[in-house]
């Protein structure tokens, strides 16, 4: 399903965290937000997956106008996240986690799971099996049953790709996955997103690792100060004046132009 | 490239999962339910083996009862982080429910099922805006209710006795076993059944847990946001928990009301709510075991040990001030983290 941003913003005490972005992140693309530290990416994901009420715009799902509904009932549209600073369950397993992230296809029912009955334990063995398999794709599989407090930063990252995986949803939006992975494991990361797109998912992506962007995005977005500064293909992006302004500041942005054209 | 990436990792995942099945099925045999249900009930019949005398059948009645209402506070407590100072009032409600009944021509099981459900809706109707608050705030909200609960208690003497209490008629736990022709004594029979009682309340707060009502509910306890990117409704999450806890409260008050065919305002009482959940967290808020042995150590002290009688409150305080400080999680993760470290 495609995710149609719509002049979203929102202010924190005057200031415009996030100003008027639109965009519209199709399905079986990666879509790559990118900009500054502080450009307003991750408050982007907050406003669009329900975490911040927008004071302005519209979000949309294939049409259907999903603008300030409540966080749950987004992830029961099929949009689902992982978070920058995480969000695991340290106290459970890798694997009750990811297990948690099946919450939306469990079939049972309070008085079924207060009973430990027929319902309840099917969902359970459901859930388990539909765990494991994301883990294994997340390259997990060994680590299942370790605390999440004991794993790595990295590992993290992708126990909550997986667990935003099993959700079963159609929109997946990243926050900085590759952070803290190593080369190899950015290799994977990189792998395992480009899979997801490849299925047909909306992948909306925020990473500050620009080899990685420009290898997995077919649209890229750039903020700047909370606004969106330039849009396009990778290509697009890379020579463009506004964006090279915005990272390395005008005067680095002259230099490199200058040094382009020598 | 994509292809690539799955191949490579199917491999691994059919030797967890099969590892995993393996493991799975020597415990599909017997749930995890079934399993705590019969792990109680052993330990009821072992009390029942060693008491001497009714005295011990009446502490080891309480000890049961009081196990069942913490249980509630390790589901609300453990299982979702969620503080109650309030429990106490809908203790009394399943108490005094089941004492007033049968003075207005209610049967005994109608009155005790009828303050179970009055706890239970208004844990229901309060829980909605009281649960947005966390931390301090719910709980000195969840003060305040159980304090309006108790006032109540005390004030309405035409109803309740006022502060002197009243006495319970009704129901006798000897009557249940006479007619399967077995002669208790009445504390026996009381006995048997609040232990009994506290077997099932533990097996379905086992249950719980490893549901998938369960781990939506540990989810909110370990990371709200998380929780509802997950599609986790967790204000209703948190109401369902609430309802659930005050329910084990009621059921644990009217077994208290007949076992002791007396009850006073203090069951409704700041120092009761306190009690419960100093008894959880001593315990190990997050098993039905730690419950237990909060209860246990809690109950049987005092009664024991009665040169605390005067000090009793102190002990308390200084319990929960000690285990703070050694042992945050509880007894029973303590003691079996010991356990674990001694064995590798």
């Amino acid at each position: 399903m495609s995710l149609e941003i719509d002049g979203i913003g929102i202010a924190f005490g005057g200031i415009k965290a996030v100003d008027g972005v639109s965009f519209t992140a199709k399905p079986g693309e990666v879509t790559s937000i990118i900009g500054p530290n502080g450009a307003g990416k991750t408050t982007l994901f907050n406003l669009v997956s329900g975490v911040y009420r927008a004071s302005a715009g519209t979000v949309r799902i294939d049409g259907r106008d999903v603008t300030g509904l409540p966080a749950h009932e987004l992830a029961r549209c099929g949009m689902a996240r992982t978070f920058q600073n995480l969000q695991v369950f340290p106290q459970m397993s890798a694997l009750d986690n990811v297990m948690t992230g099946c919450h939306m296809q469990e079939k049972s029912n309070l008085l079924a799971d207060l009973l430990g009955l027929g319902p309840a334990r099917r969902a359970t063995v459901r859930s388990r099996d539909a765990a494991m398999a994301a883990l294994a794709r997340a390259g997990l599989a060994d680590l299942a049953h370790r605390p999440a407090s004991e794993m790595s930063y990295g590992q993290l990252k992708r126990l909550e790709i997986a667990r935003a995986l099993v959700t079963g949803c159609t929109i997946l939006l990243l926050d900085e996955p590759a952070a803290g992975c190593n080369a190899v494991e950015t290799r994977e990361v990189d792998d395992l997103i480009h899979a997801i797109a490849e299925e047909g998912k909306t992948v909306v992506l925020i990473e500050h690792d620009m080899r990685m962007v420009m290898r997995i995005s077919s649209h890229i977005v750039v903020l700047d100060q909370g606004r969106k500064i330039a849009e396009g293909g990778p290509e697009e992006i890379r020579t463009n004046s506004q964006v090279i302004a915005a990272y390395l500041g005008v005067h680095g942005a002259a230099e490199a132009e200058a040094a382009a054209h020598a | 490239m994509a292809g690539q990436g799955t191949t490579a990792a199917t491999a691994p995942v059919d030797t967890a999962r099969r590892a995993h099945a393996g493991n799975g099925k020597a415990r599909a045999l017997i749930g995890p339910g079934l399993r705590t249900f019969l792990i109680f009930a052993v330990l009821v019949a072992l009390g029942a083996l060693i008491f001497p005398s009714s005295y011990f059948y009446r502490v080891g009645t309480l000890v049961w009862i009081n196990t069942l209402a913490v249980t509630g506070i390790v589901v609300l407590l453990g299982y979702v982080g969620l503080v109650s100072l309030g429990h106490a009032g809908f203790f009394a409600i399943g108490a005094y429910a089941t004492a007033i009944g049968p003075n207005y021509g209610i049967p005994s099981p109608l009155a005790m099922a009828g303050g179970v459900a009055l706890a239970g809706l208004l844990a229901l109707v309060v829980g909605r805006p009281i649960l947005r608050l966390s931390g301090y705030y719910l709980a000195i909200a969840t003060l305040g209710l159980g304090m309006l609960i108790w006032m109540v208690l005390s004030k309405e003497a035409w109803l309740t006795g006022g502060p002197d209490g009243m006495t319970v008629s009704g129901m006798n736990a000897r009557n249940l076993f006479k007619l399967v022709g077995l002669k208790l004594k009445s504390a026996e029979a009381w006995y048997w059944v609040a232990g009994f009682v506290a077997a099932i309340g533990a097996a379905i707060a086992v249950n719980l847990a490893n549901s998938p009502s369960g781990r939506a509910l540990r989810a909110i306890h370990d990371s709200d946001v998380a929780a509802r990117s997950l599609g986790i409704d967790v204000a209703r999450a948190k109401s369902r928990a609430f309802v659930i806890s005050a329910i084990y409260a009621a059921v644990a008050g009217a077994l208290l009301a007949l076992a002791n065919g007396y009850i006073t305002p203090e069951t409704g009482g700041f120092m009761h709510s306190v009690e419960m959940v100093t008894m959880a967290v001593l315990g190990g808020a997050a098993s039905v075991f730690g419950a237990l042995v909060g209860a246990l150590i809690l109950t049987a002290l005092p009664q024991l040990l009665t040169v605390f009688a005067d000090y009793e409150h102190m002990v308390l305080g200084a319990i929960m001030v000690v285990t703070m400080i050694a042992m945050r999680r509880g007894l029973v993760p303590f003691i079996a983290d010991l356990w674990n470290r001694r064995k590798s």
